[in-house]
């Protein structure tokens, strides 16, 4: 089925966003109006497509729209053309969405702020990127949202550049994912040199007729630009820094959607995967590994933002993680990265609330008691952490349980490995989302003289309602009657799907993570509740915690690996290129006017010298001649 | 009479003048020795077209003759010229277009 709309919601968001960036000053005073406007008007068409779409039979729900004929050379053609489809539909409305709630938080958040219509210009850029990149059809398409969302967040990181370490954040941020964006480059070239198409009808068809080998290329490729994009190990050093951003951005980008792209791409990409086991076994890997890194860091962040980062980081990984274990986990990934969306989105806008309260401070060492102070933020952020850490009913329980299940019935060791690495996780969570918890809202008050904690006005809280809202019923309502696993069937498991045999009953994994979850927050209260809270980091802490407070080395590790080398590669070209190529051009030209300054002597300026030289000549040329003929 | 003795009698008049060319200093003299390379030529030419029996050659000689009297007013007001301000016809003392 074809539909005329959903063009404009790519379109109205880039239209306010070039407006307000076009109009400059004189858009100062209603700037933030239009840029939410646009925003809600998107999510309005989102809302209205989703209803359409429940009236069509299952398998015509898909809506498509062809733009325009983007590139056509030869046989080779490429559409400019939207798929709205059941998985883009849940990114539609979580973009969208979230994206309105968080455009009318920032309205207040940012209202001291001179930029503030240059920030919802960009804000609306994103959207628009971040929409175009889950409704393109194809690979091309998809591509060019990618890159949208790349600049956006590139931009919004560094809004406040003018400290030089925001701009540095902004630039790392924007060159680990241009390794990311490599390996999607690749896996379209790859695609396009082995099926000819980039649509992903057409590698759908394509791939059961494609080599094994070819199909890992592309899945390792895309697994890579995944990485880069969705923060996973090895390119997850960008994230934290990323928090430069203003908080709302954290929330939108680092958090609730952009970060999630990578969780899209491999569902959207399913078939290459499906086909593909060893990329996927990697993706598994990747997610694995990248929940336990992303929780360990997050043990030791005293920055209140940071250690949100490392946690979604860490339930990034549980979506790779989920979508790495094929048919089965497809639409688990994708209902954990919904929840996820609205409960981190939720704490981040909780930590800005904090934040705003206590000027701007993010050391979770200068917090504590503000539950009295802030008792909207508290709930909120309470009812996120309730879902983060999976304490049934709330949302978090539903999406993570689903998941870690999943990993431990992959079947054989591998099940086991992951499921224990999963279920390890999530005591993690419970610790590290404990720590924050306590250190900000329980305890003594450890903050300045100067701080004056207050709760935050209503256009900052009623955000964080709706996403506590959010938080506390999403995961009951995707798993009633397995809705969501329904709604996503026709696009992420076609066909018969193979039941694996069940190592552990549902009911035995969830008592195993509540009991995980348990002992994280244990501890927690142990290390935080029990004993006193210095409102600086301890420094006679044990080596681990020293590694752990450095990222587990990871910027340490890129420098060593990546960065020395890469400068050494560089001076060694600099050198190169200064006495081999350098110095070929100088010595030409050194030739040049040498042979010059010696010639020129010839010139003495007497004609009979010309004259005797004419002569000469001619007679050369005469006695040439005459030697040829001969 | 052998035609190749006119072609001696050319190449003689030749030589004399490219040499007088290069050894002379005064401007006139080295002018008249132009002339004589220039006559010399004529006189080759016209001698081929005898040899050959048509008139090609003494049509150029007399293009050779119209160049030269033009190169003879231009070149006698050059070294006239050159004369009034320098107040000397060696060529050698024209020697300012050099480096």
């Amino acid at each position: 089925m074809t539909s005329n709309l959903i063009v404009y919601l790519i379109a109205i968001p880039l239209f306010s966003s070039a407006l307000l960036l076009l109009t400059g000053r004189k858009s100062n005073n209603w700037g933030h109006l239009l840029g939410t406007l646009a925003s809600a008007s998107s999510f309005g068409v989102g809302a209205y497509l989703f209803t359409q779409m429940l009236a069509q039979p299952t398998e015509e729900r898909a809506l498509t729209q062809k733009l325009f004929s983007w590139i056509s050379v030869g046989s080779f053609n490429v559409d400019a053309s939207l798929l709205l489809d059941q998985l883009s539909i849940c990114f539609v409305l979580l973009i969208t969405g979230v994206g309105t709630l968080i455009h009318i938080y920032s309205i207040s958040y940012m209202s001291h702020d001179l930029d503030r219509r240059r920030f919802f210009a960009y804000l609306n850029l994103f959207i628009a990127a971040m929409l175009l990149l889950v409704l393109g059809d194809s690979y091309l398409n998809l591509y060019l949202g990618w890159e949208g969302v790349g600049l956006a967040s590139y931009l919004l990181i560094g809004f406040w550049n003018q400290k030089p370490t925001y701009a540095t954040a902004a630039k790392k941020a924007f060159v680990m994912n241009r390794v990311g964006d490599l390996g999607l480059s690749l896996a379209i070239m790859i695609a396009f040199a082995s099926m000819g198409t980039a649509s992903f009808a057409g590698i759908k068809a394509a791939a059961p007729h494609a080599s094994t080998a070819t199909l890992t290329a592309i899945g390792i490729m895309l697994l890579l630009a995944a990485a880069g994009k969705s923060a996973q190990f090895p390119l997850q050093a960008w994230l934290g820094d990323a928090m430069a951003g203003p908080t709302p951005v954290s929330a939108l980008i680092h958090a609730a959607t952009m970060v999630t792209a990578g969780v899209y791409l491999i569902t959207r990409s399913n078939f290459i995967f499906d086909a593909a086991p060893t990329a996927q076994l990697l993706v598994v890997i990747v997610g694995a590994v990248t929940l336990l890194f992303g929780a360990v860091v997050g043990t030791a962040k005293d920055d209140i933002k940071k250690a949100l980062a490392a946690s979604t980081m860490s339930q990034i990984g549980y979506m790779i993680l989920g979508a790495g274990l094929g048919p089965v986990g497809y639409a688990f990934a994708i209902m954990h990265l919904l929840t996820h969306g609205f409960f981190k989105a939720g704490m981040f806008l909780g930590a800005g609330s904090v934040m705003h309260g206590m000027n701007d401070e993010v050391n979770l060492r200068k917090f504590g008691a503000l539950r009295k102070f802030m008792p909207i933020t508290f709930i909120t952020f309470g009812l996120g952490y309730l879902a983060i850490i999976g304490v049934p009913p709330f949302a978090g329980f539903y999406s993570k349980d689903m998941i870690i299940e999943t990993a431990f019935n992959a079947g054989g060791i591998k099940g086991i490995l992951l499921g224990s690495a999963a279920l390890f996780g999530a005591a993690l969570t419970a610790f590290y989302m404990s720590r924050v918890m306590i250190l900000t809202f329980t305890g003594e008050k450890r903050w300045d003289d100067e701080a004056h904690p207050h709760e935050s006005p209503m256009l900052m809280w009623l955000p964080m309602a709706i996403l506590a809202i959010g938080s506390v019923a999403s995961g009951f309502l995707f798993t009633r009657g397995d809705a969501l696993v329904n709604w996503l069937e026709p696009v992420v498991a076609p066909g018969e799907h193979a039941e694996h045999a069940e190592l552990l009953a549902p009911i035995v994994v969830s008592a195993l993570a509540l009991t995980m979850v348990l002992i994280g927050i244990s501890i927690a209260v142990l290390m935080y509740v029990r004993r006193p809270v210095a409102n600086v980091a301890p420094e006679n802490v044990s080596a681990l915690t020293r590694i752990v407070r450095q990222d587990l080395l990871q910027d340490a590790a890129n420098e060593a690996i990546f960065m020395r080398p890469g400068q050494a590669l560089t001076n060694t070209l600099v050198v190169v290129d200064e006495m081999v190529i350098d110095g070929a051009v100088r010595g030409v030209g050194a030739i040049a006017i040498g042979s010059g300054s010696e010639l020129r002597k010839s010139q003495t300026g007497y004609v009979r010298s010309y004259a005797a030289l004419i002569l000469v000549g001619a007679a050369a040329i005469v006695l040439g001649i005459w030697v040829i003929t001969q | 009479m052998n035609s190749a003795n006119y072609l001696y009698l050319s190449a003689l008049l030749f030589t004399i003048g490219a040499v007088g060319v290069v050894i002379r200093r005064n401007a006139i003299v080295v002018f008249m020795c132009v002339e004589l390379m220039l006559n010399a030529a004529n006189l080759s030419l016209v001698t081929f077209s005898r040899i050959n029996g048509n008139l090609d050659g003494q049509i150029v000689a007399f293009f050779t003759m119209v160049v030269a009297a033009c190169e003879v007013v231009v070149g006698l007001a050059i070294i006239v010229t050159i004369y009034r301000s320098r107040r000397s016809a060696s060529v050698d003392d024209a020697n300012l277009l050099k480096r």
